[in-house]
């Protein structure tokens, strides 16, 4: 049966609280998912009551300040700080995002913060994407041809048929949307909005002449029909792509070839 | 103990290629269920208070015979088709699962073949 409560090991139990210094200004509290598998304790919520008069305005601000200067053992991914690495995508305040894209004013009441939902958890807000990364190489995301490579020039593409791979190749599998769907959560063997965008995007170009093994590989009841059109992808991408567009795309083709 | 790689785990047996037929009908099913279900209340509605006769007469006629064994053979269809989605959903293990979609696709097809008989028979004046 699918899951529906979390492993004894895995509920959450209430942590540490760290106050605001006396002379805070505007305090904000940040509430923290934190697990160490090392401490054979269970995860627990860990309190951080920031001063926002001296911390900047996105919720990776608000993270990097708690490990620089309350709680040094706090762990998260984070690199580019402007949305195009993928890497601080985490579980704000309910909804998936990006941590660098996500204003802390835009958060109601406390800022509950999570790893990704229903991802095994490395550290903290640390979650494991190896299965993450394993779907989309399933995809086979790179040209495929038969022709020849022309000697002396690109392989060309119109101006239309450039336009097609719009909202799709912003993709920046930062996995928000995988995460976010309960069809993912529930079967392993689905291969998620963010895999399936990404397979549209190589089904979409005009210049890759593997689109009916790409559609042979995808017509499966479980890689591509799981999609209940949640939706939730499309709301929580940080990116404003819409997925589920782009599932609906396959399928039209998968009819289209009946 | 799993020792495959994470691709080799995704990868799994490949594709099944009867899933588009399987989308496909469900959705067809569904669309043919609009008129269908439709036709059937207001028929109910205008027959509400008559007594069996009048509906025996009514079923015997050779369109709404039709349309019963259409509407019965699409809704039995469609119903099939979801309950088997839901159990994919939720049922993962190998062979409780093949049990209730077996299970759920004799039922159908029982409770089909029930209703269109029923139709026949009371049409064909037995």
């Amino acid at each position: 049966m699918a899951q529906f409560r979390l492993p004894k090991n895995s509920r959450i139990t209430e942590g540490k609280h760290f106050p605001a210094p006396a002379d805070a200004g505007r305090v904000r509290r940040f509430r923290i998912y934190r697990y160490d598998p090392d401490s054979g304790r269970n995860p627990r919520m860990d309190t951080y009551d920031v001063d926002l008069d001296r911390c900047g305005p996105m919720v990776l601000d608000a993270l990097i300040k708690i490990k620089d200067e309350i709680d040094p053992t706090l762990t998260f991914r984070r690199s580019c700080r402007e949305g195009i690495c993928g890497s601080c995508a985490m579980n704000i305040g309910g909804g998936n995002a990006l941590a660098c894209t996500r204003a802390i004013e835009d958060v109601d009441g406390e800022v509950n913060i999570y790893p990704l939902p229903h991802m095994h958890v490395v550290k903290d807000l640390v979650p494991d994407l190896t299965q993450f990364y394993a779907q989309y190489a399933a995809v086979e995301p790179w040209m495929k041809t038969a022709s020849a490579t022309p000697p002396d020039r690109e392989r060309l593409q119109s101006v239309e048929e450039r336009e097609k791979l719009d909202g799709l190749y912003e993709c920046i599998l930062c996995a928000c949307c995988s995460t976010s769907c309960p069809s993912y959560w529930w079967n392993d063997r689905y291969l998620g909005p963010a895999a399936l965008l990404q397979a549209y995007r190589w089904i979409a170009d005009s210049r890759d002449e593997g689109t009916g093994e790409r559609l042979d590989a995808l017509q499966d009841p479980y890689k591509l029909y799981r999609c209940h059109t949640i939706m939730n992808c499309t709301n929580t991408c940080p990116k404003d792509l819409n997925p589920a567009r782009a599932i609906g795309e396959i399928r039209k083709l998968m009819i289209e070839r009946r | 103990m799993d020792m495959r790689t994470p691709l080799a785990r995704v990868r799994h047996l490949g594709a099944s290629p009867e899933a588009t037929s399987h989308w496909w009908w469900q959705r067809l099913t569904a669309l043919a269920l609009v008129p269908l279900l439709l036709w059937l209340v207001a028929s109910l509605v205008w027959l509400a208070g008559a007594d069996y006769l009048t509906v025996r007469e009514w079923v015997a006629q050779p369109w709404v015979a039709l349309l019963l064994i259409l509407l019965q053979a699409a809704l039995f269809h469609h119903a099939q088709l979801g309950l088997q989605v839901v159990i994919e959903d939720y049922l993962h293990l190998e062979w409780p699962r093949l049990a209730a979609i077996v299970a759920t696709k004799a039922l159908a097809l029982v409770l089909a073949l029930i209703g269109i008989f029923a139709v026949i028979r009371v049409s064909l004046g037995a």
